[in-house]
C-alpha cells in the first residue's frame, strides 16, 4: 500500500474492470447531462460496465484527473486505457468505433448475460457492476 | 468568468494555426462548446487533441469553466 489509498483504489478499479465509467451520479440516476449521455451510449450497445460515482468525495475526482491527465467527468476506461469523456464516447458511438472498442455487436441482439465476476467493493471507492 | 470570445482567443493563441468556434452552450458562462481545427492535431489521437485544448485552460476546467465540450479536427 502506498501513502495514497484512494489513488490505489482508483488504479485497482481501472485495472480490475474491463470497462469502467467514472461519472457524476449513478447509471440509474446520472447527476449531470454529460454523464447521462455517456451512460446512454454504453447502454445502447448493451455494454457491461462498472460505474463509480465521483460525487460523494471530491478527492476521487482530484486523484482520478491527476492519474488520467483528463480534467472532466465522465471518464471512460476500457482495458485500463482512458477512452475519453462524453464528446469522444458520443462520437465513437456514432461512428461505430465504440462498439468495436468494447468488442460488442451494435444492438439488435439480446444483451449478453455473463457479467465480470468481480468488482470488489474497495473501501474508499464504491464500484458497482452494471449490466447494460 | 470567461466569455466564449475569450476562450476562442486563448485556444487560437495557444495552439499553432488553430481556429476555434466557441459558443456559450447554456448562456450561463460556464458550459462552452468548441470546434477547433489545427494543423497541430496531425498525427495525434482524438484523446490527445482534446488534451491539447484542455491544457490551455488547466485548472479552470472543472472550476470556472464547468464544461468545455470539444470537437477537434486536423486542418
Amino acid at each position: 500500500m502506498s501513502e495514497n489509498p484512494l489513488r490505489d483504489a482508483i488504479e485497482q478499479a481501472i485495472k480490475e474492470n474491463e470497462v469502467i465509467l467514472f461519472m457524476k451520479g449513478t447509471p440509474e440516476a446520472p447527476a449531470c447531462g454529460f454523464s447521462a449521455r455517456t451512460v446512454a451510449a454504453l447502454q445502447a450497445l448493451n455494454a457491461q460496465f462498472a460505474a463509480v460515482d465521483i460525487l460523494p468525495d471530491p478527492r476521487i475526482r482530484q486523484e482520478l484527473s491527476a492519474l488520467s491527465g483528463w480534467p472532466t467527468i465522465p471518464q471512460l476506461f476500457v482495458r485500463g486505457e482512458l477512452i475519453g469523456g462524453c464528446d469522444i464516447v458520443t462520437e465513437m458511438y456514432e461512428s461505430g468505433e465504440l462498439a468495436e472498442t468494447l468488442g460488442v455487436e451494435p444492438p439488435a441482439d439480446a444483451p449478453a448475460a455473463a457479467a465480470d465476476p468481480g468488482a470488489p467493493q474497495s473501501p474508499p471507492l464504491s464500484v458497482e457492476n452494471r449490466l447494460g | 468568468m470567461p466569455t466564449a470570445d475569450e476562450i476562442k482567443q486563448r485556444i487560437e493563441a495557444a495552439i499553432p494555426g488553430a481556429r476555434a468556434e466557441v459558443e456559450d452552450w447554456t448562456g450561463g458562462g460556464d458550459h462552452f462548446r468548441a470546434v477547433v481545427t489545427s494543423p497541430a492535431f496531425k498525427g495525434k489521437t482524438r484523446l490527445q487533441q482534446h488534451q491539447m485544448v484542455y491544457a490551455v485552460f488547466g485548472d479552470e476546467i472543472g472550476g470556472p469553466i464547468h464544461a468545455l465540450s470539444l470537437k477537434t479536427q486536423e486542418s
